[in-house]
């Protein structure tokens, strides 16, 4: 099991000392929070793709991905998430792979919708279209990342014709895909459809939303035929804060609690960690209430935490990275891999989906002209038909 | 013989209150009008409820306490309804409560509205706001509703007020017996499959 951490990289004030970060400071801090992960042995740093204040998350995640895979060794880097909807997916196919060739494989995607109203005209799209884009756009990115030469015809970007998207995909094996949602049955079947995986955000909302999403994208992931339903890929979102003692957890992170953007002057603390997955309180109680997720969720492959929004100081973001890596995660690997059923496979990496497809190989497509930039020929069987009937 | 799900939202906030009291003699009407049918009837008050409710429009999700009333508002066979009329209109909380409620809850779901005032003045409130705003969420609405004015429930208006009720719950029964409700879609039990997103078939 893999466990690491999301950003949504907010610039939020710092209620305690109204001390509100530079957009600088806050790019700063990802890196130093990403390495950190690392540091202290967590798995993977995802980030989310932001366009809008208050937000200093890279409109572009493979922009920061690539720059934090240059600092590190094991990392896994990821997103949370990809907007689907309002990128091209043809810029989705290409800065990806690229990511992927920079990173030596340590990547793979997680794929949403947005909810942000505003930002869908900002790319010439319309929030009512969500789940459309989703769909369509994403049956492009698939195609672009496993075909050489697509022709495509869609309703929302213009077609393509002999497009070779570049770089190819690393050793010929496209990036693994996360698709999250926290209510849309489509997205869960989407995910089941493809045996991708399925990725819950799980905070902010009660269980019971997880559970009925996770339990349909399970049982959707069998009826398509890639394993038992047990065997589907699930990651889950969670969100702690820890110190020492419980009372001090709370003390602590209350005023932070009460004026978050996301859950502020609404529901009090112990209303929202009783009825959502956040989690205010010793590692021990991290521990035991995210050994619970397994209860509702069954086995599942990757925990991610949101630990550095709400106007948290970069200090404090890195003392909880440290209570993780220490106290938390080597508890957790322990006990999830002894409930763990063998035939539940870990969540996949570069190298264990390679063993998977017996190798990998070098997938660079060279241009035929040098002056047009034009693409080869298709090579499947209808393009070379005709040369068969003359050699025959 | 049939048994039917009556869910009653009242939405005046005092103790006792006045508009609770129609709600209760609307589903008291209405009852005795469906008999021998069964009815369960669940009252949602509102004010037991009010800062689920600001909680809900900021999170977007229910507490435990809510969701079981937005779960027998989604299930009943049929809706009453009873407002207090604040500036003209139906009260704040009451909105919220319909704000909150799933898309399509009240699609071709029976509802009888009835509205309090301190003045008759406010009659007509129930069609230019309820009436409206049900029409709106596709709801069935009876024709007849019912405003209760303070004057009339201590008057010589108190029996016409019975009379009203009486009245109302009567034809409110008849478009309740004879309604047959469609079964409600599931998407997480009847997904679409995929083929069928892909193609862009939308339910």
């Amino acid at each position: 099991m893999q466990f690491g951490i999301f950003t949504v990289g907010d610039v939020t004030t710092d209620p305690t000392t109204g001390r509100t970060p530079t957009e600088h400071e806050r790019i700063q801090a990802t890196i130093a929070i990403a390495k950190k992960a690392e540091e202290v042995g967590l798995d993977v740093f995802a980030t989310g793709e932001h366009h809008n204040p208050p937000f200093a998350a890279p409109a572009n995640p493979p922009v920061l991905l690539a720059h934090i895979a240059a600092q590190t060794e094991r990392l896994v880097l990821s997103t949370s998430t990809t907007l689907i909807t309002t990128n091209d997916p043809v810029r989705l196919a290409q800065d990806y792979a690229y990511l992927q060739h920079l990173s030596g494989g340590r990547m793979d995607v997680m794929l949403g919708r947005g909810n942000t109203g505003p930002v869908y005209p900002w790319f010439g799209k319309d929030i009512r279209d969500g789940i459309p884009l989703a769909i369509e756009n994403y049956a492009l990115l698939h195609r672009l990342w496993r075909e050489d030469v697509v022709d495509w015809q869609g309703k929302y970007r213009t077609p393509l014709q002999g497009f070779t998207s570049t770089p190819r995909p690393l050793d010929g094996l496209p990036p693994f895909v996360w698709h999250g949602s926290i209510r849309s049955p489509e997205i869960a079947e989407q995910a089941a459809y493809y045996g991708d995986g399925f990725f819950s955000n799980h905070i902010f909302w009660p269980a019971s939303h997880t559970k009925q999403m996770v339990q349909l994208y399970r049982r959707r992931f069998e009826h398509y035929g890639h394993g038992g339903a047990d065997q589907a890929i699930v990651g889950l979102g969670g969100q702690v804060f820890m110190r020492k003692n419980s009372q001090d957890a709370v003390r602590e992170f209350r005023p932070y609690f009460d004026s978050a953007p996301v859950y502020g002057h609404g529901p009090s603390l112990e209303e929202f960690t009783s009825q959502t997955p956040l989690t205010v309180g010793s590692p021990q109680e991290v521990i035991e209430r995210t050994l619970g997720f397994r209860d509702y969720v069954g086995d599942y492959q990757r925990q991610l935490w949101l630990v550095d929004h709400a106007g948290l100081p970069l200090k404090t973001v890195l003392e909880q990275l440290d209570m993780l890596g220490e106290e938390v995660v080597p508890v957790l690997r322990k006990e999830f891999a002894a409930l763990k059923p063998a035939h539940v496979p870990d969540a996949p990496t570069h190298a264990s989906r390679l063993a998977a497809a017996g190798g990998g190989h070098d997938a660079t497509v060279h241009g035929v002209d040098d002056v047009t930039g034009a693409s080869p020929e298709p090579t499947d069987t209808t393009s070379s038909t005709n040369t068969l009937e003359v050699t025959t | 013989m049939t048994t039917f799900h009556l869910a009653v939202i009242t939405a005046g906030v005092t103790q006792p209150s006045s508009t609770r009291l129609l709600a209760d003699r609307l589903t008291e009407a209405t009852v005795r009008a469906l008999a021998p049918s069964e009815v369960v009837v669940e009252v949602i008050d509102v004010r037991d409820v009010a800062h689920d409710l600001t909680n809900n429009v900021l999170t977007g999700f229910a507490s435990p306490e809510l969701q079981v009333r937005l779960d027998a508002v989604v299930e009943a066979d049929a809706v009453v309804v009873a407002t207090p009329v604040y500036a003209a209109s139906y009260s704040g909380l009451f909105k919220m409560l319909v704000d909150v409620l799933p898309q399509d809850a009240l699609r071709d779901t029976p509802v009888l509205l009835g509205a309090t005032g301190g003045t008759a003045r406010h009659s007509l409130a129930i069609d230019h706001a309820l009436r409206p705003l049900f029409a709106h969420l596709g709801a069935l609405v009876a024709p007849v509703a019912v405003f209760a004015a303070s004057e009339d429930w201590g008057s010589v208006e108190a029996g016409r007020l019975g009379e009203r009720i009486e009245r109302a719950g009567t034809s409110f029964a008849a478009l309740v017996a004879g309604h047959r409700p469609e079964r409600r879609v599931d998407p997480f039990e009847d997904v679409t499959p995929f083929e069928s997103l892909l193609s862009g078939v939308h339910r």
